[in-house]
């Protein structure tokens, strides 16, 4: 699976989603289960799937699947593709 | 920013900001029309400002509905509504953002492994609390989120245990309402000298058991190593905006962006450092509505301006106004 196959699945987890859900235009708030909750375990869910620290400005920033795929892009995880 | 050149720049975008919200909320604008309110304004003080209660009377924004982004409540004493306060997109990204830039100061970039004076489920709640949209806020700078109470909200103290295994070695971070910290800590046993206290939510349960703030940290140094302790003041009306205590405990410091006026509430003038008032909070971040100078109900004293380990005034919150002070402080307002 490429990075951005596995960022697809964390969201997928974290958020609660079902298996099959497209969440490449996700954005936060913007769907229930994307809430303030949902973001911390998202973040951490990311942090242990790609062994990256996110800092907290890098947290409150990372608004939408897109930002999230370029954070990892910044902590040298290739997610070009996006 | 010393307090004469911040002042200087506050002013100016506060100026701006009163002229945009009279443009844009038309209540606002209703509002300054009759108290006369006019440009130029040369200090702080002159800035007009509005009860802090409005918002729990009236609808004010200066966006357009379909703008609004989020709704913030407060938490209405009984018998009051609460406070509504209208974010659109751009304030609510803002304000996370602002929040981190102060608490940057003490806590740093990272997100410090963190131990939560409360219990999960005041965060699970979907009809939030105020306290429970607190400890919200206040976990974005946190990981690894270990929560001291357990469900049914008595301390854990194994979980408290296996946190300090995991990190107690470095630097973590503890949040909580004051007298949540107060009531809990304490008994711990916990050795938290590494840890950095933040703490809010006000005296009022600790007054009435006579405890003060040299108390409250001359204890938990004793008792739980912490001395790394920083209350803050802050409010729904100017979300992300907070006053945090400086290391030594000597006040409370305003951000860059934000800045407090004490006020006599006999003649409304400006009271002299050391005079205790009424405190007017005025902040850059309330752009979706018009909440950047807000008299509070809440009586407060400039310590000193300038003078301490941070720039700018510190402060210290006394408490409530009493009640029918507050009715004739809003019976002026309601004139106007």
């Amino acid at each position: 699976m490429n990075h951005v196959d596995r960022l697809r699945a964390v969201f997928r987890s974290a958020l609660n989603l079902p298996a099959g859900a497209d969440v490449d235009g996700l954005e936060y708030r913007a769907i229930p289960q994307w809430d303030s909750l949902a973001h911390m375990a998202l973040i951490a869910a990311m942090e242990d799937e790609f062994s990256v620290m996110i800092d907290t400005d890098e947290m409150i920033d990372m608004s939408s699947f897109a930002k999230a795929a370029g954070l990892l892009e910044k902590h040298g995880i290739g997610a070009a593709a996006i | 920013m010393g307090e004469a050149e911040r002042e200087v720049a506050l002013v100016r975008e506060l100026a701006a900001l009163t002229e945009r919200h009279r443009q844009a909320c038309p209540p606002y604008r209703r509002i300054l029309d009759a108290i006369g309110a006019e440009p130029p304004y040369a200090r702080l003080a002159d800035l007009p400002w509005l009860p802090v209660r409005l918002f729990k009377t009236h609808e004010l924004r200066s966006v357009r509905e379909d703008q609004v982004f989020r709704v913030l409540t407060s938490s209405g004493t009984t018998g009051q509504r609460p406070s509504r306060v209208y974010l659109d997109r751009e304030a609510a990204a803002a304000q996370p953002r602002m929040l981190a830039a102060t608490l940057r100061e003490v806590l740093g970039e990272r997100r410090l492994p963190m131990l939560v004076v409360d219990t999960r489920s005041v965060v699970r709640d979907p009809t939030l609390s105020a306290r429970g949209a607190g400890v919200l806020g206040m976990m974005n700078f946190g990981r690894d989120h270990t929560f001291v109470l357990d469900e049914q909200g008595r301390v854990d103290a194994e979980a408290v245990k296996g946190f300090l295994a995991r990190h107690g070695g470095g630097r973590f971070l503890v949040f909580g309402f004051t007298f949540m910290v107060w009531q809990h800590l304490l008994g711990l046993g916990a050795d938290l000298s590494q840890g950095v206290l933040v703490h809010s939510g006000g005296w009022k349960r600790l007054a009435e058991q006579a405890v003060g703030n040299a108390e409250f940290r001359g204890r938990l140094a004793a008792e739980c190593g912490l001395t790394r302790v920083h209350n803050f003041y802050g409010m729904v009306e100017q979300i992300g905006t907070i006053f945090l205590e400086g290391p030594d405990g000597d006040g409370l410091y305003c951000p860059d962006f934000a800045d407090v006026v004490i006020r006599d509430p006999e003649t409304w003038q400006e009271a002299p450092t050391g005079e205790p008032g009424l405190i007017e909070v005025v902040s850059t971040l309330p752009t979706s509505y018009p909440g950047h100078v807000l008299l509070t109900e809440d009586l407060g004293v400039v310590r000193g301006v300038d003078d301490g380990c941070w720039p700018g005034k510190r402060f210290e919150v006394l408490g409530r106004l009493p009640r029918a002070e507050a009715r004739g402080c809003s019976d002026t307002m309601g004139r106007a």
